[in-house]
């Protein structure tokens, strides 16, 4: 591979990542054929159902697998030029928390309840950090207790986690996640714990921050408001596979997968009444275990074999940039249920 | 952090107060009730009913039981004195009375016996806290290896055999059949520390292999559990070396549940460790209570009762400020 070649790979390159476990009821095929990638300082959206996988991706990116015997990994993870699902242990480890960070859907259950909030961060800026003393990492820590919106930081520094309110707590893990200047960021609902008042606040600080550190930010959601808002590029994940990718205002605007229409018609709008608005996607998520053969949409799917498409054969795994979606209704069927029986009720 | 303390301090004093009140009623009140005139258990039933009758004046068996047992307490706190008309006995603080069938002041008898016990507890203790906690965290870590799985075995083993059974079968081994050691002769450490090793090292394997069962599998039961935690996944994604993540973050709270029982486990052992002190024939508390009940011996009953209970509640004291120094969560509350 030619020097070029090297440059023009993506910050983030994600080749037919799949994750399974083994459990007791058998295999669990968390994540399969999942292909994607993210640009220096650009947001991607990944949403879904839970249960689609979201978590056990962005895991698998920081190598937090690893420590679990009963998990694997396979396919590519390429963060810049370093291939992280063949790297060691320790190259991996000193990714984390470095270069890629995570904050995580529950803040309280996410800090340690023993150590005090700034030791804590400061453990996390002193271990990529070693020369530095202790004095040096506290007005570091101090300084991002400021930057994420904690006032007096100073004294909020030794208070413990269960002393904050929530979204000063996640505000706090965001600043222990950020203090090293990751160059990606991966928020995994960092809001769904939250009172509905402050999520806009803590997504609004992830954008400002965003923008001031220049990271790549990878935004998991089941929230597809969210993803219009923020990110450049969405994902619409399923049974642990990626179903309908693009560009988020195009996905937004424009959605190519029954799956996604579903996802559209519970969000939450203004202009319902609120006992209107929940209206999710009928039926279950699929078995992990047993996945649906072929499309694993289709039991819960209203057009599965609609004008004799082949539901039931096995879906392309989808890759490229553009706008593409692993459905086998044919394009023009897919627009004309769209226009005539979806939008109309959305 | 102080108003917790005092709150505590405070909890523990009106317990012993009820533990004390409920025991000296358990003793003396029902004997009373029952028919039993705790005067004959003293003297003998031969004795003349002169006799009788003056040991009863002066032990005040014929008074009511809140005033014996004001006295009582008295005698704990102050000392106090027996009396009828010029036959005087002075009983000096902390006064448990005296022993029914030696006649001795219980106090100094069970003072004897503590140096025993403590050695016992306190030596079995720390055996069993290293290897009941390193099996207990490896087994964890190496889920389903080898090592975990006959850990786990042993360990079931330890819970279930009883100490009577494990006690003479390694007597039986380690002194008789192989002679390894000498007959467990106990003599206190301060006369003969070479002899008080020997003579306690299977009592101290013995206990410790009965209560090492339990700590490994609770040991290990906590840590898998801490190990799911989310703040353990945090600790990893911070990129914290496995060697923090495991002994920094997921020990400290593993550890924590262990030392609520490891405080109730110590000091119910310190108020004597019965079938092992009888085992081994350490003259104890638990010896003593054994011995004491076979002579319905009730003023040393209630005296190793009491020092038992005082154990408990001030290894429960103990346990509640540790865990409050530990958890912020408690002492901030
Ligand atoms: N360690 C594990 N062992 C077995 N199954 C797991 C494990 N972690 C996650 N899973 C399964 O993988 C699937 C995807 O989980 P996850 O990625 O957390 O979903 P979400 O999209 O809600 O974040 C779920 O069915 C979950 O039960
Ligand atoms: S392939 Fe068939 S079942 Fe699957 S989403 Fe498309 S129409 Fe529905
Ligand atoms: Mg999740």
């Amino acid at each position: 591979m030619s020097i070029g070649a090297t440059n023009a790979r993506p910050f983030l390159e994600i080749k037919d990542l799949a994750v399974r476990f083994e459990t007791d009821d058998g295999i669990v095929q968390a994540v399969s054929g999942s292909t994607f990638s993210l640009e220096a300082g650009q947001t991607l959206g990944i949403v879904g159902e839970s249960g689609s996988g979201k978590s056990v991706t962005s895991l698998a990116i920081l190598g937090l697998h690893r420590t679990r015997s009963n998990a694997k990994v396979s396919g590519e993870i390429w963060l810049e030029d370093q291939e992280l699902v063949t790297a060691t242990d320790e190259d991996v480890r000193k990714l984390r928390g470095g270069k890629m960070a995570m904050i995580f859907q529950d803040p309280l259950s996410a800090m340690h309840p023993y150590f005090t909030v700034g030791s804590q961060i400061v453990e996390a800026y002193r271990v990529h950090h070693p020369g530095v003393n202790k004095k040096v990492a506290r007005e570091r820590a101090i300084d991002m207790l400021a930057r994420v919106g904690i006032p007096q930081p100073e004294r909020r520094f030794n208070d413990y986690g269960h002393q904050f309110s929530g979204g000063m707590r996640q505000r706090a893990m965001i600043a222990m996640a950020l203090v090293n200047d990751p160059k990606l960021l991966i928020a995994d609902e960092p809001t769904t714990a939250l009172d509905v008042t402050v999520q806009a606040q803590i997504l609004d600080l992830i954008r400002d921050l965003q923008e001031e550190f220049h990271s790549a930010v990878i935004m998991i959601t089941h929230d597809l408001g969210v993803v219009a808002e923020l990110a450049d590029d969405v994902l619409v994940m399923y049974g642990g596979k990626v179903i309908e990718k693009g560009a988020a205002l195009e996905v937004f605007q424009n959605p190519q997968h029954p799956y996604t229409w579903g996802l559209l018609g519970s969000m939450p709008r203004l202009d319902r009444e609120v006992r209107e608005r929940l209206n999710p996607v009928k039926g279950s998520p699929p078995s992990l275990i047993n996945l649906p053969d072929g499309c694993a949409f289709h039991p819960r799917c209203p057009y599965a074999g609609r004008n004799g498409n082949r539901s039931f054969t096995e879906v392309p795994e989808l890759r490229g940039d553009a706008h593409k979606v692993a459905c086998h209704l044919p394009s023009e069927d897919r627009n004309k249920i769209f226009q005539e029986e979806v939008l109309p009720n959305l | 952090m102080l108003s917790y303390i005092v709150r505590r301090v405070f909890n523990a004093i009106i317990t012993l107060l009820v533990v004390t009140a409920v025991t000296f009623g358990i003793f003396f009140a029902i004997p009373k009730a029952i028919g039993t005139d705790p005067a004959l258990l003293y003297i003998g039933k031969q004795s003349d009913p002169a006799a009788i009758e003056g040991i009863r004046q002066k032990m005040g068996f014929d008074d009511p039981i809140y005033v014996q047992y004001g006295n009582f307490l008295k005698g704990i706190v102050a000392g106090r004195e027996y009396s009828n008309g010029p036959d005087v006995t002075d009983c000096p603080a902390p006064c448990l009375g005296y022993s029914f069938s030696t006649d001795q002041e219980v106090t100094p008898l069970l003072l004897e016996d503590i140096p025993v016990t403590l050695s016992l507890a306190l030596g079995a203790a720390v055996l069993w806290l290293i290897i009941g906690i390193s099996f207990g965290v490896v087994s964890a870590l190496r889920r389903g290896s080898f090592v975990d799985r006959a850990a786990m075995t042993t360990a079931l083993a330890g819970v279930s055999l009883p100490v009577y059974f494990t006690g003479l079968l390694s007597s039986a081994i380690f002194v008789y059949a192989l002679g390894w050691l000498p007959e467990s002769n106990y003599k206190p450490f301060t006369e003969d520390p070479g002899q008080w090793f020997t003579s306690l090292i299977l009592p101290w394997i013995t206990l410790a292999f009965l209560f090492a069962a339990t700590y490994a599998r609770l040991t290990r039961a906590n840590m898998l559990e801490t190990l799911g935690e989310d703040y353990v996944r945090t600790a990893r994604a911070k990129g914290l070396t496995e060697r923090v993540v495991i002994g920094k973050h997921a020990l400290r709270s593993g550890l924590t549940p262990i030392v609520t029982i490891f405080g109730l486990d110590l000091g119910a052992l310190l108020g004597g460790a019965v079938l092992t002190e009888n085992v081994f024939n350490l003259r104890g508390l638990g010896y003593q209570a054994l011995n004491a009940i076979r002579q319905n011996d009730l003023p040393v009953i209630l005296g190793v009762t009491l020092i038992a209970a005082f154990f408990i509640v001030f290894a429960n004291l103990i346990v509640d400020l540790v865990y409050g120094w530990i958890d912020p969560r408690v002492r901030l509350a």
